[in-house]
């Protein structure tokens, strides 16, 4: 019985049963395990990121400028802004927006850097639903090329306070 | 309470000395970690009434808080409560011995009682409405973080007096040979304890002091990798604990013996000493590792982790099936499962209990944990799937079921409401089942965690998801209600046998039927 203490001697070899489960559930560990490394190099899904930090007071400058050098509109009371192909593009997120809202082109790479002025966010881009964790302190850095033309949402996913409901961005692709 | 250290009867069912001071120490600590399922519960139905989109009954505020407090008193004071309970079974009970320093116990007790009411009353009074992640650098009221710390220090305390009980019964030769096999994993999930508790404490001390101004800055990367070396590990307890407990209700309903001890005691082994690594999943979508690390962690033992699960997976329903074909049930392949004892409770919260924690929260939890796939599941509501399937429908409902045993067998109170407590485990897994496929199935078209409203109406940006998500949400959500009367089933049948049942004569033997 499992609540008494078993026989003196229980270290026992195992049963055929129990080999062939075990073997099975070995190989298929292993698998798993050679998949892992394997499909970043092969796959190429895996985000690229570069582990930086940033202060959030120099973020929210560094933000400031890219949307006064790039900003073509307004919309909701948040500044609409279309960076040239390649460029270096800043979404910063706080209570309770995504800002700016960008406007892309489709088939150009973008090296995006995502942070929050104030507590964590969740970068959440939907319909293809990819999600990121924005720590503030840190350049969450990804480079991003849309591949097709349409409106995309970022919601926040990271409970950031009594709005984080409200918080929604949102990307421009055209062609 | 004051009763004699050397004081003890002997369970006419197993057999067992159970001495008076182990008995009362069970007692109170499962009936704490009843009271906070309770508060839990109610927090769940709340939470639950307010994602369905045609009630959507709270405020925005007293959703957050809602939910902070559903998850602290859910995740971490029910089931560390009852796991106590549970190790002061496993040493004293299981090996016949005196409980090591029962003062000391008490002590353990109201540090946790203490801490986990501080905890309480700073999310009631709008205090902390953090979450259970409380993610630096949103910011509790200090006495919040003090409650956690003192909690833990209890439950560390009471991890200490398990393995001083273990000494004891060593010592007095209270057991011969090996210790038993619920006794051995028991001390696995002590041991796991030990370490998650001390990420706990360099963790909560710093951010106690930051709330306090003592410490101006905390990085909030850093806290969430050492927050999780607490947060998950301290789930791992829960694994192993769960296991324990299935082990002990194989026995207590149908007589099932381990068949192999060296291959369950080695899966323990390897829960030990494998399963922590696996925390560092939480972080793969954060921008302070590098891919290097986070192919190195996806590419980690964690699955050296799952192996062990993959065997506790066979050797489980290996010793009920074993133990049923020894009782005559052995026509065809399946008679052994078919003529179980599904009216006992004990039975049917075990088997459901194995199949949804390994089949819906074991697979989703792997998936999930590879790099690329966390990209489509990072803090959607799919992974509030995943951890209802390991925490609730595996480790609640393992503890549920158990609970029916504890109450004839160590409180000596016959179980009121029978019926109940049979159907209980069923109304449970399949409010769960709902629950968990409904947050899966929203959460992978997008939808969000801890989230007050994802038709966002309030947003300055228009945005709507696809219609389907709201019929997963409203599946999820009914599944939580059906799941919250299983609770209020468990909450009353537990609370009146405690209170109100039939006190058992010193030698009558009464197990649920």
């Amino acid at each position: 019985m499992p609540i008494t203490s078993p026989e003196t001697y229980w270290w026992k070899p195992a049963d055929k049963e129990e080999k062939i489960w075990i073997s099975v559930a070995i190989v298929w560990c292993l698998i798993l395990f050679t998949m892992m490394p394997l499909w970043h190099f092969v796959g190429g899904q895996n985000p690229s990121v570069e582990p930086m930090k940033i202060r959030p007071d120099d973020f929210d400058k560094v933000t400031g400028a890219f949307i006064e050098k790039y900003k073509i509109g307004e919309e909701s009371g948040i500044p609409v802004v279309k960076p040239p192909d390649g460029a270096d593009v800043y979404l910063k997120g706080q209570m309770w927006n995504w800002i700016p809202i960008l406007e892309l082109k489709k088939g150009v790479n973008y090296k995006f850097h995502i942070s929050s002025v104030d507590l964590m966010h969740g970068f959440s881009l939907q319909p293809m639903n990819m999600n990121f964790q924005i720590v503030p302190g840190h350049d969450n850095i990804l480079n991003l090329t849309p591949t097709a033309s349409g409106t995309y949402h970022i919601i926040c996913n990271e409970f950031c306070g009594v709005g984080h409901h409200t918080m929604v961005g949102k990307i421009v692709v055209k062609d | 309470m004051a009763a004699n250290e050397m004081e003890f009867r002997t369970c006419p069912i197993t057999g067992k000395k159970v001495y008076a001071t182990t008995q009362n120490l069970m007692w109170i600590n499962a009936v704490t970690a009843v009271v906070f399922i309770l508060i839990g519960g109610i927090m769940a139905l709340l939470v639950a009434l307010t994602r369905l989109p045609a009630v959507h009954l709270l405020s925005p505020e007293w959703f957050y808080k809602a939910l902070t407090a559903h998850g602290l008193n859910m995740l971490v004071f029910w089931i560390i409560f009852f796991e106590v309970a549970g190790l002061y079974f496993g040493s004293s009970v299981l090996l016949n011995s005196r409980l090591a320093a029962p003062k000391v116990a008490w002590l353990a007790y109201i540090l946790m009682l203490v801490g986990s009411v501080l905890v309480d009353v700073m999310v009631f009074t709008d205090n902390a409405t953090v979450m259970f992640s409380s993610y630096v650098p949103l910011q509790a009221h200090p006495l919040y973080y003090l409650g956690i710390i003192l909690f833990a220090v209890g439950a560390l305390t009471a991890c200490g007096i398990f393995f001083g009980t273990l000494a004891i019964a060593k010592a007095d030769k209270t057991y011969e040979g090996s210790l038993p096999l619920v006794t051995f994993g028991l001390s696995a999930a002590a041991i796991i304890a030990v370490f998650t508790l001390a990420c706990g404490a360099i963790i909560y001390i710093p951010t106690f002091l930051w709330s306090l101004g003592v410490i101006k800055n905390l990085d909030p990367a850093m806290y969430r990798l050492i927050f999780w070396g607490f947060g998950h590990s301290s789930q791992q307890i829960n694994v192993t604990a769960m296991v324990s407990i299935w082990y002990l209700l194989g026995a207590l309903t149908v007589g099932a013996k381990p068949v192999n001890e060296k291959i369950c005691r080695s899966a323990f082994v390897l829960y030990i000493l494998f399963i922590n690594l696996a925390s560092e999943h939480h972080l793969l979508t954060d921008p302070t590792l590098s891919p290097a690390h986070k192919i190195w962690n996806t590419g980690y033992f964690m699955y050296m982790a799952v192996l062990a699960s993959m065997i506790h997976a066979l050797a489980i329903p290996m010793a009920v099936e074993v133990a049923q074909r020894k009782k005559g049930y052995t026509k065809g392949l399946f008679e052994w499962l078919t003529k179980a004892p599904w009216g006992e409770p004990g039975f049917p919260a075990m088997i459901f209990s194995l199949l949804i924690f390994g089949f819906i929260g074991g697979i989703t939890g792997v998936v999930y944990g590879t790099e690329q796939l966390s990209i489509k599941s990072h803090n959607t509501w799919a992974l509030t799937g995943h951890f209802h399937a390991t925490v609730v429908g595996g480790t609640t409902l393992a503890f549920m079921g158990l609970t029916y045993y504890v109450i004839p067998l160590i409180f000596r109170r016959e179980i009121i409401g029978k019926k109940w407590a049979s159907a209980q485990p069923y109304v449970y897994a399949i409010g769960l089942i709902l629950l968990i496929l409904g947050m899966s199935g929203a959460g992978i078209l997008g939808s969000p965690r801890r989230h007050w409203d994802v038709t966002f109406a309030d947003s300055i940006i228009p945005f709507s998801f696809d219609p389907t998500v709201l019929l997963f949400t409203t599946i999820a959500a009914l599944g939580g209600i059906l799941a919250a009367v299983g609770g209020a089933m468990y909450v009353g049948v537990s609370v009146l046998s405690v209170f109100l049942g039939r006190k058992l004569a010193p030698n009558e033997a009464k197990l649920v039927y």
